[in-house]
């Protein structure tokens, strides 16, 4: 018992030892696991998403090549980061309280290894909806109008507006263009499984 | 055990008390600009945000400055703050360099002050819970949290055990371990998921930095600090030196595990989950232990546990202890986690253990110490000491209850596949309850706040000679 009250003891079993046996546990092993589970097929899916016709064209047009849709993909997560957007939506799907029909399919592992999910952007609370599979649910001018004034298109919203993603006439900017970009690659490469039964 | 642990020949000397007051004073303004930030954002859910198309006030911004402003400008400041004064009455000993110790302070209130701006001016900010401190600055929060740590906190205590040999006194295990552990999270939490881990490993990292900021800094700093006030104002030792080291041990093993509780059904593998739910019930050994050694301990007190104000403080902060680890054992099940996850009733819950328990105990603590550093005889003002008390207290109580019931009202809106926007609508009376109780936590801390500036700045006599402090083990 003595030796419990000891300050090497002190340090070195209950600083040390014991927070080691957690990141071993918490930290070391779901690494090996999840590093072994093949990432999205074609590394990010971004030329599936661009290319074809699942993509409105408007982004095309802004965005003449792929490397410069992809550029405005991570300047849009940036953004996501830089708004705190992560503290009011979160990004996974749970197994539970009727989230696949609200949602669509529930996350896995697969989805998040790859470097857009370094940090990953999970989220703890739920104060606007769950973006994980947001790639078709709204459209293009959906989203500039909603980034402007949520209110504007949903009358309840209590999501702040984002009057910086707009240029003085009132159009979207580089920031406007690459966080809807961005919300709306969300989910893409789950494309082909079927929606959701009871979309919000 | 046995051996009286007496630090009745303490000399005041080894206090540096203008950097106390200083860590102290600084704190309190860091709480201050979170309380303002945490009360405007909160307008924000009621469709009233003062600031709505400014920039630099984006809400999101806005939001990280009061957590990391409550979390690191206020807890950890004060606490490192009232370390400054326990550790070297503890350990006869100062801390090993005064000029590292003015360093410490200038640096810990420069790195609030450049992440506030890099938040709100740069957008810059990190997406780790807790950890949004700009990347650029991490290295500089690891080297300040290791100055404080070796200098502070674990320099005079290793070289009080080296020197004496003896046993140490359950504050300083607390002390010891939480930095020890703070000064290794702060890297695993802040660079591993940011650079290297992704994905549901990387969360699972970041699940664990955000739970052990909270259970290895705020709950064994701030029940460390604890065990030196309460027998220290009662003029009785502690209950049961035995009790406590069981609860520390039960800490020290189980709290480091429970992290992917913040993650439960998440792609996180399953066994993880489970493992931290497991130990997360386990915590209550620890809670259940060191609220039945304090009970015994201000048993002996009598009535001073209420009518002494920093006892006051404490015991409401004990009881929000208990009562938010009886809440948290019902939403650590999956059971509940199904319908209360992402919703207000952990918000709730955050609020209750944050305020409503460890920043009560720094308000305790500085109830009783704040006079003592300035060489005064007493508060300037008691009555407005005990009118911050209980409008915080009502304050806290009705906002932890109001946000339970809104918690609550969320998930069954979503389970039930109402649209999105009914959840937001039902959720209303109990934001507004939010923001109403806001402004009573408000005017309470300014109450405590003129109450300290007062009392620091108003001529009075000198403080008669310090209590002889009974702490034995
Ligand atoms: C204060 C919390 C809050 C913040 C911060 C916030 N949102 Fe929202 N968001 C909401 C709420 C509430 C809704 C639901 C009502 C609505 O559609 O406006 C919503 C809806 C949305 C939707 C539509 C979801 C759907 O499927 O209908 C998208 C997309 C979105 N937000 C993206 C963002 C982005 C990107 C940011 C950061 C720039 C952001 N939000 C910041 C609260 C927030
Ligand atoms: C045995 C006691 C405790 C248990 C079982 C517990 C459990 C939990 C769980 C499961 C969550 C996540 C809920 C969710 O996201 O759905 C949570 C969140 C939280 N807990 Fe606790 N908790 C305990 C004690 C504490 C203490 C002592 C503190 C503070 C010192 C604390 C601070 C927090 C905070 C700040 C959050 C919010 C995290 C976030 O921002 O997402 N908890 N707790
Ligand atoms: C004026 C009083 C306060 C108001 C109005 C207020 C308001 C808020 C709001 C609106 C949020 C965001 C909740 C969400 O995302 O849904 C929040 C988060 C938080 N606040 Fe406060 N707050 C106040 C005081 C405090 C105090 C005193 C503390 C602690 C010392 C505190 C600690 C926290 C924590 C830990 C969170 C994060 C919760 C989470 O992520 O789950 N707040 N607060």
């Amino acid at each position: 018992m003595k030796i419990l009250e000891k300050f090497s003891a002190v340090a070195t079993i209950a600083g040390f030892s014991f927070y080691a046996c957690a990141f071993g546990l918490l930290g070391v092993l779901p690494w090996f696991m999840t590093n072994r589970v093949a990432p999205i097929k074609g590394g990010l899916d971004f030329d599936a998403v661009f290319l074809p016709k699942t993509v409105p064209v408007d982004f095309r047009d802004k965005y003449k090549t792929l490397a410069e849709y992809k550029a405005a993909i991570d300047f849009g997560r940036k953004n996501y980061i830089a708004e705190a957007c992560w503290h009011c939506h979160t990004q996974y799907v749970r197994p539970v309280g009727n989230e696949v029909a609200r949602y669509g399919p529930v996350s896995e592992n697969w989805e998040y290894q790859n470097e857009m999910n370094l940090p990953q952007l999970f989220g703890t609370r739920r104060v606007g909806p769950d973006l994980t599979r947001e790639w078709n649910k709204h459209n293009i001018d959906w989203h500039f109008a909603h980034f402007r004034n949520p209110q504007d298109v949903v009358p309840e919203s209590v999501m702040p507006r984002y009057d910086w993603f707009y240029d003085d006439k009132g159009k979207p900017n580089d920031r406007g263009w690459a966080i809807t970009a961005y919300v709306m690659w969300l989910g893409s490469w789950r494309r082909n499984e079927a929606p959701p039964a009871t979309p919000h | 055990m046995g051996n009286t642990y007496s630090i009745d020949t303490v000399s005041a000397g080894h206090v540096n008390y203008a950097r106390v007051r200083l860590w102290l004073a600084t704190s309190f303004f860091w709480f201050a600009a979170a309380l303002l930030a945490g009360y405007a954002y909160s307008l924000q859910f009621i469709r009233n945000y003062p600031f709505a198309g400014i920039e630099w006030l984006s809400p999101g911004r806005v939001r990280v400055t009061h957590t990391s402003g409550v979390a690191f400008g206020f807890l950890v400041t004060a606490t490192i703050g009232l370390m400054e004064y326990v550790i070297p009455k503890l350990t006869n000993r100062p801390v090993l360099s005064q000029k590292v110790g003015w360093l410490a302070l200038i640096v810990w209130n420069l790195i609030i002050l450049t992440t506030v701006i890099g938040y709100l001016f740069f957008g810059q900010m990190q997406a780790i819970e807790w950890g949004e401190t700009p990347t650029w600055i991490d290295p500089v929060v690891l080297l300040a949290l290791a100055i404080v740590a070796v200098n502070n906190v674990l320099g005079p205590i290793l070289k009080f055990s080296l020197e004496s040999g003896r046993g140490l006194y359950v504050s300083l295990w607390y002390f010891t371990a939480a930095f020890v552990w703070t000064a290794i999270n702060y890297f695993v939490g802040n660079f591993l998921p940011q650079y290297w881990v992704p994905g549901s490993a990387g969360a699972s990292l970041t699940s664990m930095y955000i739970h052990d900021l909270v259970g290895l800094y705020v709950t064994p700093v701030g029940w460390g600090l604890m065990y030196y006030l309460v027998p220290v104002v009662l003029q009785k030792p502690i209950f049961s030196h035995k009790v406590s080291l069981l609860g520390f041990w039960a800490l020290a093993f189980l709290y480091p595990l429970n992290g992917a509780h913040h993650y439960l059904f998440s792609p996180i593998p399953m066994w993880v989950q489970s493992l931290s739910i497991v130990s997360s019930v386990g915590v209550h050994l620890v809670v259940y232990t060191v609220i039945y050694n304090f009970l015994q301990t201000l048993r002996q007190g009598g009535t001073d546990s209420y009518t002494k104000l920093p006892l006051r403080w404490f015991v409401a902060g004990a009881i929000s202890y208990l009562l938010t680890c009886m809440q948290c054992a019902l939403h650590v099940t999956l059971t509940v986690q199904e319908h209360v996850h992402f919703t207000d009733w952990v918000v709730g819950h955050a609020h209750f253990v944050m305020f409503g328990t460890f920043s009560f105990f720094v308000f305790g603590f500085v109830t009783y110490l704040w006079p003592r550093l300035w060489g005064k005889s007493g508060w300037w003002s008691d009555s407005l000491n005990h009118w911050a008390f209980w409008m915080m207290a009502i304050g806290n109580f009705v906002m932890w209850t109001s946000l339970m019931i809104g918690g609550l009202i969320q998930g069954a809106s979503w389970m039930a596949l109402e649209p999105f926007t009914k959840s937001i609508t039902a959720s209303e009376p109990y934001w507004v309850t939010r923001s109403i109780t806001g402004v009573g936590i408000l005017l309470g801390y300014s109450f405590f706040a003129v109450n300290l500036y007062k009392t620091a700045t108003t001529r009075g006599e000198k403080a008669p000679a310090m209590a002889r402090p009974a702490l034995a083990m």
